[in-house]
C-alpha cells in the first residue's frame, strides 16, 4: 500500500465508504421491497446521491445538527442514526426511530442531531436556522446544515432563511442537492437563474460549487465552509450536482428521463464506483477490504428487513400518545 | 342612548394626540360617518368619522386641545329621541367592572321578574381558588401585565427569549415588550426582519433545539404567512417523532378585529387554531389572566397559541400581587355567576357577554357567565355543569360562525348535556363578511350587546 494522498486517513476512507454503501443498499431494498408492496406510502430514495450527505457528515459530531428532507434517508445513515431503527420506522413498527408514528419522510434522532426528514419542501431551512440561534446563544461551536432540492430552492421560506441566517451571522450551511429534477420538472423550467450558487451573492454569503458525485470535491469544499461557520464565519451557500437514480418517489415512471439516463448514470456517474476507483487506484484501500465492507453492509440490510417485519405494530391503546408533552 | 364619542387613535402605537378643529358643533343632528372633528399628531391629520347616528349634544374636549389620551371622551352623543341637552355617559369604564376571579364581588342582579325552577343548584365542580383570599390586587392594564409575565419568566429561566418586528428597539409595535430590551440586551430580545414564514420556523427549530422562544407575531394576522411552520412543524413534529422532539414556543400577538383597518387586518384565528392537535389555544381576557396564562404558556413543553386583543391593551384590571402568579392553561372561569342562561365567551368576547349579564339583570334574568380563556384544550366540564344547571346557553365570539368555537360548544353540550338543554344553543359571532372598512358596516359585522341580550331572552322564550 502506498501513500494516501487524500484528506481524510484509511480509517475515514472506509468509514466513508461504509457509510455510502450503507444508504446505497438501504435504498436498492426498499426499491425492492416497495415494489413487492411490502412498503406502504411515499418513499423519496436517495440512491446516487451519497457523495454528498456522506462527504459532509464526515466533518461533524453528535452535538451538529441537520435538518433534512423528503429524500432524507442518506441524510440518516450519514448523521448515525439507527439503521434497523430507520427500516422498521419505514415498516411502520413500534420498533421504528419514530416508533412507527413518522415514516419514511419524518425519521428524526435527536440524540444525533438529527432533527428529521420532513415531507414539507424547504421546511427544514428555517428550523436549522433555529438551531444554528440556539448554538450561537449558548456558544458551543455547533453547527447547523440543512438540505434541499433544485425545487425546494424556490421556496419562499429558504429564501427568507438565507436572509436570516445572513442578517444574524448563524453558523449554518446551506446545501442545494441539485440533481436536474424538481420531482418531474427540469432545474432549468423552474428556476431562471443558470446557477443556484449566484443566489449566494444576493443575501451576501459565499456560494460554492461542488461535484455531487466525488465524495472528496464535497468532503474539502464543505470542510471549508463549515470550520468558517465554526469560527464565527457566518452562514453559505453549497450547491452539489448530483444523479437521483430513482424516481421522484417509488412508483414514479421518470418518463421525463432520457432513454438510458439511468443505465448511463449508474455506469459511469456513481459516486460508490467512483470513490472505488480513486482509493483503490491510489493503493491506500484494496478492492477486497471494499468487498468485505460490501458483505457486511448486505448482512445489515438483510437483518434490519428481517427483524423490521418480525416487529410489532405499535399498540392501538398508544393512538393517541406523544400528541402533547403530558407532565 | 347616550354614548361617548372617544378619542381614536391614528396609529396602532399613538398614545395622544391634539384635538385639532371641530367639524360639528353642539346641537348639530349627526349621520354615520360624518366627520366630526380633525386630530393631528406630529405625523398626520385624520378625520373623525361618526359611527352612530343621532345629536352631538356636547363638546367635551375643545378645539385647540393638546395632548388628548386616546380613548378620552371628546364628545357625547345622544340617541334619536332623547333630550340632547340632558345626555350624560355616566360610566366611561365598562371593562373594569367585571368581577375579578371569583373572589367575591358577586355582581348585584335584580330579582327574576319570572317564576325559575327550584332546581337551581349551586356548581357540581368545585376548584380551588387561583390565588388567596385577601391578595393585595394592583390595578395593571393588559399591555403591563403581558409585559411583565415574560420579564418574570425571562429572569427565571435563561433559555426563554423574545423574537418578533420591532420588539426590541421600538419596543414592541403595541409596547408590549416595553422596556424589555433594556434589562435583557439584544441577545433575548431580538428584532427579526420582516419574514414571518422564516423567523417563524427559525424559532421553532430554536425550540426543538432546547431554547424557549416567544415569537410576537405584530398581529396574527400575519400568522397566516407562517401558517406551515405552526402547524406541520411547531404542532406535529412531537408526535411524527415518538415523543423525541417537542417545541416548546409561545406564539403570541394581538388577534381579531381592531378598529377601522380593514379585512386583512380584522380577524379571529381563534378557530383555525383551536382545530389542531399539538397545539394549546389561549385567548384571556382580563389582565390576571392574560399574565397568569403567559407565564404557564413560557413554562409549557408544548406549543402555545397566545391570542391577544389590541383593543384590551390598555385596559386595566386587578391582577394579584403574587410572586409567581400562574393561571393553569385548560381551566375557564366563571365570570359572573347566575343561574338563568350560560353566555361563554373569550377574549373581547367577553366585554359583549359582561354587558349582556348587566342588562338582562335589569329584566331579572340571572346569566352565569363563563371566560374560557383557554379555547385548546377546552373546559367542557365547566360549560356542561353550567348548562346543566341553567339549562340554556349562548356564546359569543368575533370570529365567524362556520366552524366556529360556539359551534363547537353547541356540539359538546349536544353530546354531554342533551337532556339538560330547554332551548337551541344559540351563537353571537361574527358575520359572515371580510371585515368592512366603513365605520357603520364595521360595526354591523361584529357581534354587539344587543345580540346577546336578544339571544339568551330567545333562549328562556322571553
Amino acid at each position: 500500500m502506498s501513500d494516501n494522498p487524500f484528506p481524510v486517513d484509511k480509517a475515514g476512507l472506509l468509514e466513508a465508504y461504509r457509510m455510502m454503501k450503507t444508504i446505497r443498499e438501504f435504498e436498492e431494498r426498499l426499491h425492492i421491497d416497495f415494489a413487492k408492496g411490502d412498503i406502504p406510502g411515499f418513499v423519496h430514495l436517495y440512491a446516487g446521491e451519497e457523495a454528498v450527505a456522506t462527504g459532509i457528515m464526515m466533518h461533524l459530531n453528535d452535538r451538529d445538527r441537520i435538518a433534512s428532507t423528503h429524500r432524507g434517508h442518506g441524510h440518516c445513515i450519514s448523521k448515525g442514526v439507527d439503521v434497523h431503527g430507520m427500516m422498521a420506522e419505514i415498516y411502520g413498527k413500534e420498533t421504528g426511530s419514530c416508533l412507527g408514528r413518522g415514516g419514511s419522510m419524518h425519521i428524526a434522532d435527536l440524540s444525533k442531531g438529527m432533527m428529521g426528514a420532513n415531507g414539507i419542501l424547504g421546511a427544514g431551512a428555517p428550523l436549522i436556522c433555529g438551531a444554528g440561534l440556539a448554538a450561537k446563544f449558548r456558544g458551543d461551536g455547533g453547527v447547523g446544515i440543512t438540505f434541499f432540492g433544485d425545487g425546494a430552492a424556490n421556496q419562499g421560506m429558504v429564501l427568507e432563511s438565507m436572509n436570516l441566517a445572513a442578517v444574524w451571522n448563524l453558523p449554518v450551511i446551506f446545501v442545494c442537492e441539485n440533481n436536474g429534477y424538481a420531482e418531474a420538472t427540469s432545474r432549468d423550467y423552474g428556476t431562471a437563474v443558470k446557477s443556484y450558487v449566484d443566489r449566494g451573492a444576493g443575501f451576501g454569503i459565499p456560494g460554492v460549487h461542488a461535484d455531487g458525485t466525488d465524495f472528496f470535491a464535497v468532503y474539502e469544499v464543505v470542510g471549508e465552509l463549515i470550520k468558517r461557520a465554526r469560527e464565527g464565519g457566518g452562514p453559505a451557500l453549497l450547491e452539489c450536482e448530483v444523479i437521483r437514480f430513482f424516481g421522484h418517489f417509488e412508483g414514479d415512471a421518470q418518463t421525463y428521463k432520457a432513454k438510458g439516463e439511468n443505465e448511463y448514470n449508474r455506469a459511469n456517474r456513481d459516486c460508490l464506483k467512483i470513490f472505488r476507483a480513486k482509493v483503490t487506484e491510489a493503493g491506500v484501500i484494496s478492492d477486497a477490504e471494499l468487498d468485505a465492507i460490501d458483505g457486511e453492509v448486505a448482512e445489515l440490510i438483510e437483518d434490519s428487513v428481517a427483524s423490521a417485519k418480525a416487529a410489532p405494530l405499535p399498540s392501538p391503546k398508544d393512538l393517541m400518545s406523544n400528541v402533547y408533552v403530558s407532565y | 342612548m347616550a354614548t361617548n364619542i372617544l378619542m381614536p387613535a391614528l396609529s396602532p402605537t399613538m398614545e395622544q394626540g391634539k384635538l385639532a378643529k371641530w367639524l360639528k358643533k353642539e346641537g348639530d343632528s349627526i349621520r354615520s360617518g360624518d366627520v366630526l372633528a380633525e386630530i393631528e399628531t406630529d405625523k398626520a391629520t385624520m378625520e373623525v368619522e361618526a359611527v352612530d347616528e343621532g345629536t352631538l349634544a356636547k363638546i367635551l374636549i375643545p378645539a385647540g386641545s393638546d395632548n388628548v389620551a386616546v380613548n378620552t371622551p371628546i364628545a357625547i352623543l345622544a340617541g334619536e329621541g332623547e333630550d340632547a341637552t340632558k345626555a350624560s355617559v355616566p360610566d366611561a369604564a365598562p371593562a373594569a367592572a367585571p368581577a375579578s376571579n371569583g373572589a367575591g364581588a358577586e355582581p348585584q342582579a335584580a330579582k327574576p321578574a319570572t317564576p325559575q325552577p327550584a332546581a337551581a343548584a349551586a356548581p357540581a365542580i368545585s376548584r380551588a381558588p387561583e390565588f388567596p383570599e385577601g391578595t393585595e390586587m394592583v390595578s395593571t392594564t393588559v399591555r403591563e401585565a403581558l409585559r411583565d409575565a415574560m420579564a418574570e419568566e425571562m429572569r427565571r429561566d435563561e433559555s426563554v427569549f423574545v423574537m418578533g418586528e420591532e420588539v426590541a428597539e421600538y419596543q414592541g409595535a403595541y409596547k408590549i415588550t416595553q422596556g424589555l430590551l433594556q434589562e435583557f440586551s439584544d441577545r433575548r430580545v431580538v428584532d427579526t426582519p420582516i419574514t414571518e414564514h422564516g423567523f417563524a420556523g427559525l424559532a421553532v427549530g430554536a425550540a426543538m433545539a432546547g431554547l424557549r422562544p416567544i415569537v410576537e407575531f405584530m398581529t396574527f394576522n400575519f400568522a397566516m404567512q407562517a401558517m406551515d411552520q405552526i402547524i406541520n412543524s411547531a404542532a406535529k413534529t412531537l408526535y411524527m417523532s415518538g415523543g423525541q422532539m417537542g417545541c416548546p414556543i409561545v406564539f403570541r400577538g394581538p388577534n381579531g378585529a381592531a378598529a377601522r383597518v380593514a379585512a386583512q387586518h380584522s380577524q379571529d384565528y381563534t378557530a383555525w387554531f383551536s382545530h389542531v392537535p399539538g397545539l394549546y389555544v389561549v385567548a384571556p381576557y382580563s389582565a390576571a389572566d392574560a399574565k397568569g396564562l403567559l407565564k404557564s404558556a413560557i413554562r409549557d413543553a408544548n406549543p402555545v397559541i397566545f391570542l391577544e386583543n389590541e383593543i384590551l391593551y390598555g385596559q386595566s384590571f386587578d391582577v394579584p400581587k403574587i410572586d409567581d402568579f400562574l393561571v393553569p392553561i385548560g381551566k375557564g372561569r366563571i365570570a359572573r355567576p347566575g343561574k338563568d342562561v350560560t353566555i361563554v365567551s373569550f377574549s373581547i368576547g367577553m366585554v359583549y357577554a359582561l354587558k349582556a349579564a348587566e342588562e338582562l339583570a335589569k329584566d331579572g334574568i340571572e346569566a352565569e357567565v363563563i371566560d374560557l380563556r383557554t379555547i385548546r384544550p377546552m373546559d367542557a366540564e365547566l360549560i356542561i355543569d353550567s348548562v346543566k344547571r341553567t339549562g340554556r346557553c349562548v356564546t359569543v365570539e368575533e370570529g365567524w360562525p362556520q366552524s366556529g368555537v360556539g359551534a363547537e360548544i353547541a356540539s359538546i353540550l349536544m353530546e354531554h348535556a342533551f337532556d339538560y338543554l330547554d332551548a337551541p344553543v344559540a351563537r353571537v359571532t361574527g358575520k359572515n363578511v371580510p371585515m368592512p372598512y366603513a365605520a357603520n358596516l364595521e360595526k354591523l359585522a361584529l357581534p354587539n350587546v344587543g345580540e346577546v341580550v336578544a339571544a339568551a331572552k330567545a333562549a328562556l322564550y322571553v
